[in-house]
C-alpha cells in the first residue's frame, strides 16, 4: 500500500494554496517516502474509515487534523515554515482479521510522524491536546484508536518523571527482593474514620506494606478527609511499631480544586505520611502539579487509573492504556494500576505485560505480541511501580509472580478483608504465600507448575493461608478479553 | 515481637542450606552480597554495621556462608541481614535483603504519643534495644 503512486501538491505552491477544499493527502499530510527522524514523535492509530473513504486519505486526515490542517486551504500557512508543522502519515497497513469475511469493518494501522517543534516542553496537556484533541471526533472516520506512541528522547528529557521511582521507593521502605503487598479498604463507602482506621491497622499488622483509599473516598458525609487522615496515621504508626517495618496508607487527596488538594497533601505531610494518592480523573495538569509537589516534599505518589476504561477498553476507538501509561510515566507518578491479567478486571495477559514493560523498562523493546509497536528509550527516567489490583487472591500467587516479577504491588482488597478468620489473617495469608513463592522461585523451582503444591506446603504450617486457599479455591474470572494485540506478522513499525 | 523486615520474615527462619540457595540465586544474577548487623533495627536505622565490605569478588555461595558464620560468632546477640547489591545502570541499589540471624529475645518498639494542636499527634517510635547502655549494647562487637 505504501508504494501507491501518489503525488502531493505541497511542493507546487500555486495550486496548493488556491482557495477551496483539497484532499488531505494532497496537502502534504501523506508522505510515503518519509523516514521519521530520531527527534520525531511517532503515533500509530487504528482507524476505521467511513464507507467509501480511502485508507490513505483517512490516514492523511488524521495527520492533518492532529497537526496544522483545517478543512479548507488557508493562505496564512504560507507565512510559516509549514512543512515542519505538518504531521506526516507515512505508512498504512491493513489490520489482520478485519474487513471482508470478518465481523469487523476493515481497520488500518496508520503511522504518523510529528516534528518536535509541535510540542511544549514538559506538558502532557499540550501533547494530548495535539494528538487526541480533535481527531477522534472527525466525521470521515467511523472510529479511531491511538494504539502506541514513540516519544523521542529529546522530548522525554523535558519531563522530570516519577518523583520517587521504584529504586528509591524500595530504599525508603527498606524492602527488597519481593513484591509489595497492599489492600484497598472495604467497604468503599460508609465507614466512619474510626472504623476505617481499624481496617487499616488490622491489614498492616497482619503483614501488608500498604493499605489504600479507594478512588471515590474523598471527603463525604460519612467520613471527613481530616478524620480519615488522622485515624489512618494512628493505624499506620501502630502497625509499624508491632512489626518494625516501614508501612503506609495511600491517602487519597483527590478533591474538587487544586487548592483543596494541596491542603490535603500538606496535612498528609504534616502527619508524616510517606505516600499520597490521586485519581486519573483529576486531569494531566493536576497530576503534573501534584507530582511536582511530591518531588518537593519527599512523598511517594500513587495513581489510581479511575475512569480509564471509558476510553481504553474498546479496541476500535479510544486510547490504548499503554499510551496512557507512557504519559503518566512522563507526567510523574510512582505507582500506577496496570492490571492483573488474572483478576476481575479487563486484561489480556500479554497486553498487560506490555503495560508493565512501559512502567518499568530502561528501554522498552518493540514487542508486537505485547502490543508494543515501538522501541522506547526512557532516557534514565525513574521507573513506575505497577499495581495489580482487582479480584486477586493468595491462591493465584504463583501466576502473579510469574507474570509480573518482583517490582509490582499486589493488592488484595476482598482477598484480605474477606478472609473468614479476619483481616489480619487475610493479610498474613497473602504475605506468607508471597514469601513462600518468592523463596521457591529463587531456589529454582518451576512455580508455574509447582505453584499450588508450594502454597499447599506453606498452608500446612500457616492456618490463615490454609483458610484462604479453601475459601477462594474456585474463584477465577475467565472471560475473553476485549483488548488484545493485533499485528502484522512481519514487523512494520519504525525501528 | 518478631521483626518482620526483609523478604522472608513471615517464613520459619531459613536454614543455612536455604540461605545458600538464596545467595546462589543472587550470584547467578551477578549481584554482590554484603553482611550487616545491628542491635537496633529501628525501621529508620538505615545503616546497620557492615561486616566487611560487599563481597564483589566472591562468586561462591559457600564463601558468603563462611563469612556469615564468622559474623554470627561475633555478633550473635543482634540481628544479621544479607543484602545483594546490583550495579546495573538504572538500579544501582539493593536487589535482595533478608534477615539471617535474630537475637533470642527481640525487644521490639514502643510507640510514644505527644498530643499537639487540634487533634494532631506526634508519634515517636522507640526501640527498647536503644535503652541499654553503650557498654551492654556493643559488648558483643568485635
Amino acid at each position: 500500500m505504501n508504494d501507491l503512486a501518489t503525488t502531493t501538491t505541497a511542493d507546487r505552491p500555486r495550486g496548493r494554496y488556491d482557495a477551496g477544499v483539497l484532499k488531505y493527502r494532497e496537502m502534504g499530510y501523506w508522505q510515503p517516502d518519509y523516514t521519521p527522524k530520531d527527534t520525531d514523535l511517532i503515533c500509530v492509530f487504528r482507524i476505521t474509515p467511513q464507507e467509501g473513504v480511502d485508507a490513505i486519505e483517512a490516514a492523511a486526515a488524521v495527520a492533518g487534523e492532529s497537526s496544522t490542517a483545517t478543512w479548507t486551504v488557508v493562505w496564512t500557512d504560507r507565512l510559516t515554515a509549514c512543512d515542519s508543522y505538518r504531521a506526516k502519515a507515512y505508512q498504512v497497513d491493513e489490520v489482520p482479521n478485519t474487513g471482508a469475511g470478518t465481523a469487523t469493518p476493515q481497520q488500518y494501522f496508520a503511522y504518523v510522524a510529528y516534528d518536535l517543534i509541535l510540542f511544549e516542553a514538559g506538558s502532557i496537556a499540550n501533547l494530548t491536546a495535539s494528538i487526541i484533541g480533535n481527531v477522534f471526533s472527525f466525521k470521515p472516520l467511523r472510529a479511531c484508536r491511538l494504539e502506541d506512541m514513540r516519544i523521542p528522547v529529546a522530548y522525554v528529557k523535558t519531563f522530570p518523571g516519577p518523583p520517587t521511582g521504584i529504586v528509591v521507593e524500595r530504599e525508603r521502605l527498606n524492602n527488597y527482593g519481593r513484591a509489595l503487598l497492599g489492600a484497598t479498604m472495604k467497604p468503599k463507602l460508609g465507614l466512619s474514620g474510626r472504623n476505617y482506621g481499624r481496617v487499616v491497622y488490622e491489614a498492616l499488622k497482619g503483614g501488608l506494606d500498604f493499605t489504600k483509599d479507594d478512588e471515590n473516598i474523598n471527603s463525604q458525609a460519612f467520613m471527613h478527609w481530616r478524620d480519615r487522615f488522622l485515624y489512618c496515621t494512628e493505624a499506620v504508626n501502630r502497625a509499624v511499631a508491632t512489626s518494625g517495618e516501614v508501612k503506609g496508607h495511600y491517602l487519597n487527596i483527590t478533591a474538587g480544586t487544586m487548592e483543596d488538594m494541596y491542603e490535603r497533601a500538606e496535612f498528609a505531610k504534616q502527619l508524616g505520611a510517606p505516600i499520597v494518592m490521586i485519581d486519573l480523573v483529576i486531569g494531566y495538569t493536576a497530576i503534573q502539579s501534584i507530582s511536582r509537589w511530591c518531588r518537593n516534599n519527599d512523598m511517594i505518589l500513587h495513581m489510581h487509573r479511575a475512569g480509564h476504561g471509558t476510553y481504553t477498553r474498546q479496541k476500535n476507538h479510544g486510547v490504548s492504556f499503554r499510551v496512557i501509561a507512557k504519559w503518566l510515566r512522563l507526567a510523574g507518578v510512582d505507582h500506577l494500576h496496570a492490571g492483573t491479567a488474572v483478576g476481575k478486571l479487563e486484561g489480556d495477559p500479554m497486553t498487560v505485560q506490555g503495560y508493565y514493560n512501559v512502567c518499568r523498562d530502561a528501554v522498552t523493546q518493540q514487542d508486537l505480541a505485547r502490543g508494543l509497536f515501538f522501541e522506547q528509550d526512557w532516557a534514565d527516567l525513574a521507573k513506575v511501580m505497577p499495581v495489580a489490583s482487582g479480584g486477586i487472591h493468595a491462591g493465584q500467587m504463583h501466576q502473579l509472580l510469574s507474570l509480573f516479577g518482583d517490582d509490582v504491588i499486589l493488592q488484595f482488597g476482598g482477598g484480605t478483608i474477606g478472609h473468614p478468620a479476619g483481616i489480619q489473617a487475610g493479610a498474613t495469608a497473602n504475605r506468607v504465600a508471597l514469601e513462600a513463592m518468592t523463596k521457591a522461585r529463587n531456589e529454582g523451582r518451576d512455580i508455574d507448575h509447582e505453584g499450588p503444591e508450594i502454597l499447599a506446603a506453606a498452608a500446612r504450617w500457616c492456618t490463615p493461608l490454609k483458610q484462604a486457599l479453601e475459601t477462594w479455591k474456585d474463584v477465577s474470572f475467565n472471560y475473553t478479553s476485549t483488548d488484545t494485540p493485533d499485528f502484522v506478522a512481519t514487523a512494520t513499525a519504525s525501528a | 515481637m518478631r521483626l518482620t523486615q526483609g523478604a522472608f520474615s513471615f517464613l520459619p527462619d531459613l536454614t543455612d542450606e536455604e540461605i545458600r540457595a538464596q545467595v546462589d540465586y543472587g550470584l547467578e544474577h551477578g549481584w554482590a552480597w554484603a553482611i550487616e548487623y545491628t542491635d537496633d533495627p529501628h525501621p529508620r536505622n538505615t545503616y546497620w554495621e557492615m561486616w566487611g565490605t560487599p563481597m564483589f569478588e566472591l562468586r561462591d555461595g559457600a564463601g558468603v556462608l563462611y563469612a556469615l558464620n564468622e559474623c554470627r560468632k561475633a555478633c550473635g546477640n543482634g540481628y544479621i541481614r544479607v543484602c545483594a547489591f546490583d550495579s546495573t545502570r538504572g538500579v544501582e541499589s539493593i536487589r535482595m535483603s533478608f534477615i539471617v540471624h535474630r537475637p533470642d529475645n527481640e525487644p521490639g518498639f514502643s510507640l510514644d504519643r505527644q498530643e499537639g494542636e487540634g487533634r494532631n499527634v506526634r508519634y515517636r517510635l522507640h526501640g527498647y534495644a536503644a535503652d541499654r547502655s553503650p557498654d551492654e549494647r556493643y559488648r558483643a562487637d568485635p
